[in-house]
């Protein structure tokens, strides 16, 4: 009997945490089942079962491999593309969460306050005026010009946008929210005048950065990759001090939080997620506004499971959005950005709705 | 050691909100501020606080000079209640007193920090709430639930009939601080005076130093040790209660005029006349 009590007082103990993380383990497995589906299907499709015989021969495990030509579609294209679709994904998911916590504000994400459309800008740029601006230097940087100059773009944008909202050695969150506003607008008119100016030719890869690709562009995303996977394990640290900073900046301070320290570090290193973000593929809307909202209706709002789930479930929805891209126009693709986009806006239209419905309860 | 202000002027946008202020909070007093709107009362808290750096002066907390500690380090030591705290997101009002644990979260344990949660719930006396969302809450639940998350701070590694498992930490033998800003504002008749008895409470039985701002002479007079009166930024008077509490004195602060009246049941009244 008293064992009995002994371990329901120590489960109680555990009660508050053991849901979100039964959460965060079955999120994880969706993810895992996603990736094997999406894996599968496409031009050439490949059963699971041999999708998974795969990649156990691939780490090692088992010793047989498959059919040389499913394999070579495996390793040269669509591993490489899931690994695109779960990092961006996560990176997106997880730049929303911080900046919705960040700003105090649940419309705040990536693309609201410039920072994905001044990268777009950057990588419009060079595409369209490298050759001109650069002249030879262009070709010896070659590919990389286009990943940096969006990079570039996305780190000049939250720079101007640092610099403006500061008065006093302070920042003030909702001034920073519309001076990002103010810069996405720039942005997507700059985008407009190089898209006047562009040819034929550049008009087709500037498609490609408005609406958003996986394709990728071979080795030259290692570096973005990089920083994207280092901006994130940054990021996922920041849960405690954001759940403080969502009482109020004051409040945060008064818990011991080094407010402007914060605030500069977390929109810093959302910036180089997200530049990396657009520097591989273009500009993907709705994961980072959509992805926390949906973790939210499950876990709460306690940001110590907000960002690891928005970050597993921005991998989810470019993985399947992934998938849907690849199929629905066979033997073509479908930009990734128009799927999130179709999908995402009604869906997310649908939950509003619902949270409307339950909030006038 | 005491949370002190030594001469500090505060000023914003070119108008000295605070002028050569000198204050000591000593551990184990309740002080409160009293004062006219706009006399500087929420400025002086929030310099105390570290939220606003001097123009001149410095504050000193323990003997060190605040500006030169870090804001973990402040929070360890010191708690404000703040006068509204928004919070925009559905967090259940548990865990918003348990955001007061924060600055603990490297040296605390969990049970510690469930216990000293559940006992400030009980305390602010919202145990009937601390499931439901905070934003659905009306003010005045809103200001108990601060309250809590206020004293779960303040408690820090011990206080709270805190048994020996608690981690020692060694710096919660220094002394430590309460501020409140306008605590009782939306709070009923009965909620005011459980507030300020917890408040008297950790000063007195836990020797937390306790700062508040209160409108109520009566409240001041029934719950402080000493009190500041501020006015355009500056302190006029600073004392015993009974010193300090003249009913002259006061009619010239709020211009408008205070009678003290005998109270049937011992001491006096203090009372502001109609117009």
């Amino acid at each position: 009997m008293k064992t009995v009590k002994l371990m329901a007082s120590s489960l109680r103990q555990f009660g508050p945490v053991r849901r979100p993380v039964v959460v965060l383990v079955l999120m994880m497995l969706v993810l895992a089942s996603a990736v094997l589906i999406s894996l599968g299907i496409g031009g050439a499709p490949i059963a699971s079962g041999d999708v998974l015989a795969h990649l156990a021969h691939r780490i090692g495990i088992s010793g047989i491999g498959i059919d040389a030509f499913d394999a070579r579609v495996l390793d040269t294209l669509r591993l490489p593309r899931i690994l695109r679709a779960i990092v961006i994904g996560g990176g997106l998911g997880l730049a929303g969460a911080v900046m919705q916590s960040l700003f105090r504000n649940p419309i705040a994400d990536p693309g609201i306050i410039g920072v994905s459309a001044s990268a777009a800008l950057g990588a419009v740029a060079m595409i369209v005026a490298g050759h001109i601006i650069l002249g030879s230097f262009y070709t010896v940087i070659g590919p990389y010009g286009v990943p940096v100059a969006a990079f570039g773009g996305a780190v000049i944008a939250t720079a101007v946008i640092r610099v403006l909202s500061r008065q006093d050695g302070q920042t003030d969150a909702a001034i920073m929210l519309l001076i990002g506003v103010a810069i996405n607008a720039m942005a997507f008119a700059g985008v407009g005048v190089f898209t006047y100016m562009a040819d034929d030719a550049q008009l087709r890869s500037l498609t490609f950065w408005q609406m958003g690709a996986l394709a990728g562009n071979g080795p030259t995303d290692m570096p973005a990759m990089i920083i994207m996977t280092l901006g994130i394990v940054y990021l996922l640290t920041l849960g405690t001090p954001l759940n403080l900073f969502l009482l109020g900046e004051a409040e945060a301070r008064h818990l011991g939080v080094e407010v402007e320290h914060l605030k500069r570090r977390a929109t810093v290193a959302t910036a180089l997620v997200v530049g990396a973000a657009v520097a591989v593929s273009g500009i993907i809307g709705f994961v980072g506004l959509v992805a926390p909202h949906l973790v939210r209706l499950v876990t709460g709002p306690d940001n110590r499971y907000v960002l690891p789930a928005s970050a597993i479930c921005g991998a989810i929805m470019l993985t399947g959005a992934d998938a849907v891209a690849r199929i629905i126009v066979l033997p073509a693709e479908l930009p990734i950005g128009l799927v999130t986009g179709i999908v995402g806006g009604p869906f997310f239209l649908g939950l509003l709705m619902r949270e409307k419905k339950r909030r006038r309860l | 050691m005491s949370l002190m202000a030594k001469d500090v002027s505060f000023v914003a946008r070119g108008r000295h909100l605070l002028r050569d202020i000198s204050l000591a909070l000593a551990p184990g007093e309740v002080l409160a501020i009293l004062g006219p709107n706009g006399a500087g009362k929420s400025t002086l808290l929030r310099v105390l606080a570290g939220e606003y750096q001097p123009a001149k002066g410095c504050v000193m907390q323990n003997g060190q000079d605040i500006s030169s500690l870090s804001a973990l380090n402040l929070a360890q030591r010191r708690a404000v209640m703040p006068q509204a705290a928004s919070m925009t997101f559905p967090f259940g009002v548990r865990d918003v007193v348990a955001l007061g644990r924060a600055p603990f979260r490297k040296i605390s344990t969990r049970q510690l920090d469930q216990k000293l949660v559940a006992g400030a719930i009980a305390v602010a006396d919202i145990n009937h709430l601390a499931d439901r969302p905070y934003p659905a809450l009306s003010g005045g639940e809103k200001q108990r639930v601060h309250l809590a998350r206020a004293l779960v701070q303040i408690w820090g590694m011990g206080g709270f009939d805190v048994t020996s498992d608690a981690v020692h930490d060694p710096q919660c033998g220094s002394d430590r601080f309460l501020l409140l800003d306008e605590p009782t504002a939306g709070l009923d008749v009965s909620h005011q005076h459980a507030l300020l008895a917890v408040a008297r409470r950790e000063a007195h039985d836990n020797n937390v130093g306790v700062l508040m701002i209160l409108h109520d002479f009566n409240q001041v007079t029934a719950y402080a040790d000493r009190v500041a009166v501020l006015q355009s930024g500056e302190i006029v008077a600073q004392g015993e209660v009974a010193d300090v509490m003249q009913p002259d004195l006061l009619s010239a602060v709020f211009k408008s005029p205070i009678r003290a009246i005998d109270d049937p049941k011992g001491g006096h009244v203090l009372v502001s006349q109609a117009v």
